[in-house]
C-alpha cells in the first residue's frame, strides 16, 4: 500500500486540566474513506481540532504527506491542502453565501481558478446558488452544512476531516450530504476523515473505520468488518443483543 | 433659526471626529471583544505627530510654497506612524493576553494608556503646543451663519475616511477576512485566515483613523496637549456603545449624535456641563435598549 | 539553551527596532527643519541596556542556568512556607496587626503620611473588590462614592460642624444611595456596557463637583473641614473632658488603622457569607444563580451599595485627614489606579489587595527621584504583571473562571 497521507502517533492533547486525547494512533491512505466512531466525549472532535492545529498536541506526533505538523499554525494548513468541516457547521452568519464561499478560497490567488470552482460548487448544490446573496445565518440547517462542505470543497483539499456532517438534519438531508462525500470521494479521489455518532451511515460510507473511547483507539478494522462486530453493533448502533 | 444651524455646522463637525475615534474603538471590539483603553493615545499621538511633522516642513520652509502637499503629507505620515504604533502595542500588550481573563486585558490596556500618555509627556513637554491654524483659515457667511474652510476640511476628510473605511470593509477580500475574523475566529483560520494580522490590521486601521482625528483637532482648538486623548477617547467609546459596539455604521451615528448632543447641550442648556450631556443620553439609551442603537449584530456591519 | 536563546532574540531585535522607529520621530525631528539623531539614539540605548539585561536574566532562569541561585532561594521559601504553616493563622495576622498599631512610634510623619494612604485605599480596594471580584461588574467609576463620602462630610462639617464620627454613618449612607441610583439603571447591562456607563456616572460626578459652585465651591474646593475629635477625659479636679481634635497624623493613623480594619472584617465576613456566596454564584453564571433562586437584581444592587459603604466611609477619612476637598482628587485616574491595586494584588483575596495597594503606592514613593517616570512605570508594570502573572500576586484560593471567559 502507498504511504499514508495522514498518520498520528500516540497523539495527546488536553482541554486545559482535561485529558481529552491520551495516545491516540490512526492512518489513513490517500483516496480512502475513515470513519472515526465513539461515543459522546470520546474525543473524535478534538482529535480533528488537533489535526488541525486548533487545540495543542502535548505529545506524539502528526504527519502529513510525510512531515509532522504539529506546532504549525491552523491557518496554514489549508494551502497544504488539509481542510475541516467542523462540528456544527460554522459558517459565517453574517456573510453572504458567496462571501462564505470566497473564504474557502481565502489562500489561494488565482481569480480566474476560483470562479471556475465557485460554479462547480454551484452545481454541485444548486440551493446555494439560488441564495448566493443571502447571509449564511438565514440558511436552513441543511443549508447550511451543504455551504460548510462546499466553503471547503474551495479549499481545493486533498484531505478532507468532517465532523458531524449528519448532525441535526433531515433524514433526506443525510443522504444527500453522505452521496456528496461519496461522490467527491469517487470521482475526484478526495481522501476523507469523517468523525460520526451515526455509525451506521459512517460506516457504510466508509472503506475502514476506527472505534474511540475516552481518548484511545479500541479497535480498527475493515468498515464492513466493524458494521457487523456484535460489540460494535450493541454499543454504537443501538441493537439489543 | 441661524444660531440652530450654526450649532448643526458645529455639531457635525465635532460629531464627525467623533465617529472617527469610535471607529477605532469599535473595530477592535469587534474582532478581540476588548476595550482597547490606549485608543484615546493613539489619537493624542496622532495629534503630537501632526504638529511636529508641520513645524518640521515649516522649518524647512516649505509650507509657504505648497501648504497642502505639507498637510497632506503630514497627516498620510502621522497615520503610518500611529499604525506602526497600535500594531507595536498590540503586540505587546494585548496579544500575550488573549487567552486571558477580560479583566486581566483590560488592566493591560489600562496600563497600556498611561505609558503612552507620560511617554508623550516626556518626549514633548507638559504644555500645550500651538497648531498652525493659520494654515487653513477664513470661512463664508450664509446669512449670519459662518462656515470656516477649517470646517468644511474637516468634514470631508471625514466623509472621506469613512466611505474609504466602508470599502474596506465590505468590498474587498480583506474585509471580508475581517469580518470573518470577528465572527468566529476558529473558523476563519480553518479557511486559512492568520487573525494575528487580521487582528493587527484592525489596530492599525483604528490607530490611523485616530491619528488623523488628532491632528483635525489640533487645528480645530488650535493646540495639542499629552493628556488630551483622554476625554475625547471615552466620549468616543461612549458613541461606540451607543451605536452597538462592533457595529461600524453604529459608531459613526453614534458619533455624530454624541458630538450633536455635546453641542446643542452647551448651546441651549449649560455650557459647563457639556461634558454631561453625552454620558446621560449613552446611559439613557442603554437602559432603554442595552445593545445600543444599531444592536450588535442586526446586520452584517460588524466587524 | 542556545535554541532557545535565539528565538527569543529575534522577537527582541525586532521589538527594539520597531521602539527606536516609534520613538525617534518623537525626539528627533524639529521644528527647526533639521533632524537629529543622538538623543533618540541614547534614550534608546539606554533602553536596550536595560531591557537586554532583563531579556538575559529570563531567558536564563528559564533555561535553568540560575538554578544554582534559585535553588537554594526555592528550597528555603518552601521552608519559610511550611514553617509558617505550622503557625496557627491568627498569629500571623496578631503580628501584623502588633507592627501596624506599632507603626507610628518610630517613624517620621513621611512614612506615617504613605502609611495612612495604604489605609485608605486599603478601603477603597476592598470595596471595590466587592463589586469586581465578588460579584463579577467591573466598575470603571468606582471614585466617584469615595468624592461623595468625602464632600457628604466635607459639607457636614463646615455647614453644620457635625462631628466626624456622627458623619461616617451618614457618608456611608449617601454613598450607599449613590450606589443604588447608579447601581439601579445599569443593573440590565453586561460587562463592557457596565464598564462604560460606570466610568460615565463617575465622571458626572466629577463634573457636578466641579460645576456646582452654590454647594461644591467648585475647583476651589472646600476648605476649612474640621479633624475627627475625641473627648479626652481629664482627671485634675474632678472628671471632665476635653474636646480634642485628632489633628496629628499620629493620632489619625490610628483612625485609619480602625477603619481599614473594620473593612478588613468585615469584608472578610462577607465573602464567606451566604450573601457572599451568593454574589460569587452570580460572578460565576447569573442565569444559573437566578434559576436557583438567587435574587440576583437585589444582590447586585447590595454589591454595588456594600462597596459604595467603604469607598464612602475611607471618603470621610480623606476629607477629615486633608481638611480641604475639591473634585481634583477623584478623576477617572484614581478609579484606575484602585482597580489595578485590585487586579494586581489578586482579585477576590484580601492579603493580595493589601499587597498591592502596598505596591502601587509604597514602590513609587521609594522611587521618587525618579518622579517623572513613576506614571510611565506604573503603566509598563501593569501591562508586564498581566502579561506575565495575569492572576495577580496573591491569587485568590476560592476563585472560579467567570462565564464569559471560558467563551473565549
Amino acid at each position: 500500500m502507498a504511504d499514508p497521507i495522514l498518520e498520528l502517533r500516540d497523539v495527546y492533547s488536553s482541554y486545559g486540566n482535561i485529558k481529552a486525547l491520551k495516545g491516540v494512533s490512526l492512518k489513513v491512505f490517500p483516496g480512502e474513506i475513515v470513519a472515526i466512531i465513539g461515543a459522546n466525549g470520546a474525543g473524535k472532535s478534538t482529535t480533528l481540532m488537533a489535526i488541525s492545529g486548533i487545540v495543542p498536541v502535548d505529545k506524539g506526533d502528526i504527519l502529513y504527506q510525510g512531515s509532522s505538523i504539529v506546532g504549525k499554525s491552523a491557518e496554514k494548513l489549508p494551502a497544504m491542502g488539509l481542510c475541516q468541516v467542523p462540528e456544527g457547521r460554522r459558517i459565517f452568519p453574517r456573510l453572504s453565501v458567496a462571501e462564505n464561499l470566497e473564504l474557502g478560497a481565502f489562500h489561494r490567488k488565482e481569480r480566474a481558478e476560483i470562479e471556475q470552482d465557485m460554479e462547480r460548487v454551484f452545481s454541485l448544490f444548486p440551493a446555494l446558488a439560488e441564495r448566493r446573496k443571502q447571509q449564511g445565518g438565514t440558511l436552513s440547517g441543511g443549508e447550511q452544512q451543504m455551504l460548510a462542505i462546499a466553503r471547503a470543497l474551495m479549499t481545493r483539499p486533498k484531505l478532507l476531516l468532517m465532523d458531524e456532517p449528519s448532525l441535526g438534519l433531515a433524514p433526506l438531508f443525510v443522504q444527500k450530504i453522505f452521496d456528496i462525500i461519496h461522490d467527491v470521494n469517487e470521482r475526484e479521489g478526495m481522501t476523507i476523515l469523517l468523525v460520526e455518532q451515526n455509525a451506521n451511515l459512517a460506516l457504510q460510507a466508509a472503506q475502514r473505520g476506527y472505534v474511540l473511547e475516552t481518548g484511545t483507539v479500541t479497535m480498527e478494522d475493515n468498515a464492513d468488518t466493524l458494521l457487523h462486530n456484535p460489540e460494535i453493533r450493541k454499543a454504537y448502533l443501538g441493537e439489543t443483543a | 433659526m441661524d444660531y440652530f444651524i450654526q450649532q448643526l455646522i458645529n455639531g457635525l463637525t465635532l460629531g464627525g471626529l467623533y465617529a472617527l475615534i469610535a471607529l477605532g474603538y469599535t473595530m477592535v471590539y469587534g474582532v478581540i471583544q476588548l476595550i482597547n483603553f490606549a485608543h484615546g493615545e493613539f489619537f493624542a499621538a496622532g495629534g503630537y505627530m501632526g504638529v511636529i511633522l508641520l513645524s518640521f516642513f515649516a522649518g524647512l520652509g516649505y509650507i509657504d510654497t505648497h501648504p497642502f502637499l505639507c498637510i497632506g503629507a503630514s497627516i498620510l505620515l502621522t497615520m503610518a506612524y500611529c499604525a506602526f504604533l497600535a500594531m507595536g502595542v498590540e503586540r505587546v500588550a494585548y496579544k500575550p493576553l488573549r487567552r486571558a481573563s477580560r479583566l486581566a486585558a483590560l488592566v493591560s490596556a489600562l496600563g497600556m494608556s498611561i505609558f503612552l500618555s507620560n511617554g508623550l509627556m516626556l518626549t514633548q513637554g507638559v504644555f500645550d503646543k500651538a497648531y498652525p491654524s493659520e494654515l487653513i483659515q477664513g470661512g463664508f457667511e450664509v446669512g449670519t451663519v459662518i462656515v470656516s474652510y477649517l470646517q468644511l476640511v474637516i468634514m470631508g476628510l471625514t466623509i472621506l475616511l469613512l466611505v474609504g473605511l466602508n470599502i474596506l470593509v465590505f468590498k474587498t477580500r480583506v474585509g471580508m477576512a475581517m469580518r470573518a475574523t470577528a465572527q468566529d475566529k476558529i473558523m476563519s483560520s480553518l479557511v486559512a485566515i492568520s487573525s494575528n494580522r487580521i487582528i493587527a490590521m484592525t489596530f492599525a486601521i483604528g490607530a490611523g483613523l485616530a491619528a488623523c482625528a488628532g491632528i483635525m483637532v489640533g487645528f480645530y482648538y488650535g493646540s495639542v496637549r499629552y493628556d488630551m486623548g483622554f476625554v475625547p477617547g471615552i466620549k468616543a467609546f461612549a458613541a461606540a456603545v451607543l451605536g452597538g459596539i462592533g457595529n461600524i455604521t453604529g459608531a459613526m451615528l453614534g458619533g455624530l449624535i454624541i458630538g450633536m448632543v455635546e453641542i446643542f447641550g452647551a448651546a441651549y442648556i449649560s455650557g459647563q456641563y457639556k461634558d454631561v450631556f453625552a454620558f446621560i443620553i449613552l446611559i439613557s439609551v442603554l437602559y432603554f435598549k442595552p445593545t445600543g442603537i444599531m444592536g450588535e449584530n442586526v446586520d452584517d456591519t460588524r466587524v | 539553551m542556545i535554541h532557545e536563546f535565539k528565538k527569543v532574540l529575534k522577537t527582541y531585535a525586532i521589538g527594539m527596532l520597531w521602539l527606536l522607529g516609534l520613538l525617534w520621530p518623537l525626539m528627533g525631528i524639529h521644528p527647526d527643519g533639521t533632524l537629529t539623531f543622538v538623543n533618540a539614539f541614547k534614550v534608546w540605548l539606554g533602553i536596550l541596556g536595560v531591557t537586554f539585561c532583563g531579556l538575559l536574566l529570563y531567558v536564563a532562569n528559564k533555561s535553568g542556568s540560575l538554578n544554582v541561585i534559585t535553588r537554594p532561594l526555592l528550597d528555603t521559601r518552601e521552608k519559610i512556607n511550611i514553617a509558617s504553616s505550622k503557625v496557627p493563622f491568627w498569629v500571623w495576622w496578631l503580628i501584623v496587626l502588633a507592627v501596624a498599631l506599632a507603626f507610628p512610634n518610630f517613624t517620621t510623619r513621611y512614612a506615617q503620611d504613605i502609611a495612612i494612604q495604604v489605609l485608605i485605599y486599603i478601603c477603597l480596594g476592598l470595596g471595590l473588590n466587592i463589586v469586581i471580584g465578588l460579584a463579577g461588574m467591573l466598575d470603571l467609576g468606582y471614585i466617584a462614592f469615595y468624592g461623595v463620602g468625602a464632600y457628604t462630610y466635607a459639607l457636614l462639617s463646615v455647614n453644620y460642624g457635625i462631628s466626624f464620627w456622627m458623619s461616617l454613618p451618614i457618608a456611608a449612607t449617601t454613598a450607599a444611595i449613590a450606589g443604588c441610583i447608579i447601581g439601579y439603571p445599569t443593573l440590565r447591562m453586561r460587562g463592557d456596557y457596565l464598564a462604560i456607563v460606570t466610568l460615565g456616572f463617575g465622571e458626572i460626578v466629577r463634573l457636578i463637583l466641579n460645576n456646582w459652585m452654590t454647594l461644591t465651591n467648585g475647583p476651589n474646593g472646600i476648605l476649612g473641614i474640621k479633624a475627627p475629635a475625641i473627648y479626652l477625659p481629664i482627671f485634675e479636679g474632678g472628671l471632665s473632658f476635653e474636646y480634642f481634635y485628632l489633628k496629628k497624623l499620629y493620632y489619625l493613623y490610628y483612625v485609619a488603622l480602625a477603619l481599614a480594619i473594620f473593612t478588613i472584617i468585615a469584608v472578610h465576613r462577607l465573602i464567606y457569607s451566604r450573601i457572599g456566596r451568593a454574589w460569587e454564584s452570580i460572578r460565576e453564571d447569573e442565569t444559573a444563580a437566578e434559576l436557583m433562586g438567587v435574587n440576583t437584581f437585589l444582590l447586585k444592587l447590595l454589591a454595588y451599595a456594600m462597596g459604595a459603604v467603604f469607598a464612602g466611609l475611607a471618603g470621610a477619612f480623606f476629607a477629615a485627614r486633608m481638611r480641604f476637598v475639591s473634585p481634583e482628587s477623584f478623576t477617572f485616574l484614581e478609579s484606575a489606579m484602585v482597580l489595578c491595586m485590585v487586579v494586581l494584588g489578586g482579585m477576590g483575596s484580601i492579603p493580595g489587595i493589601i499587597l498591592g495597594v502596598g505596591a502601587l503606592i509604597i514602590l513609587p514613593e521609594i522611587f521618587r527621584e525618579f518622579e517623572l517616570y513613576r506614571m510611565l512605570a506604573v503603566g509598563l508594570a501593569m501591562v508586564v504583571m498581566m502579561v506575565f502573572k495575569p492572576a495577580g500576586l496573591i491569587p485568590a484560593k476560592r476563585v472560579g473562571t467567570r462565564s464569559e471567559e471560558k467563551e473565549g
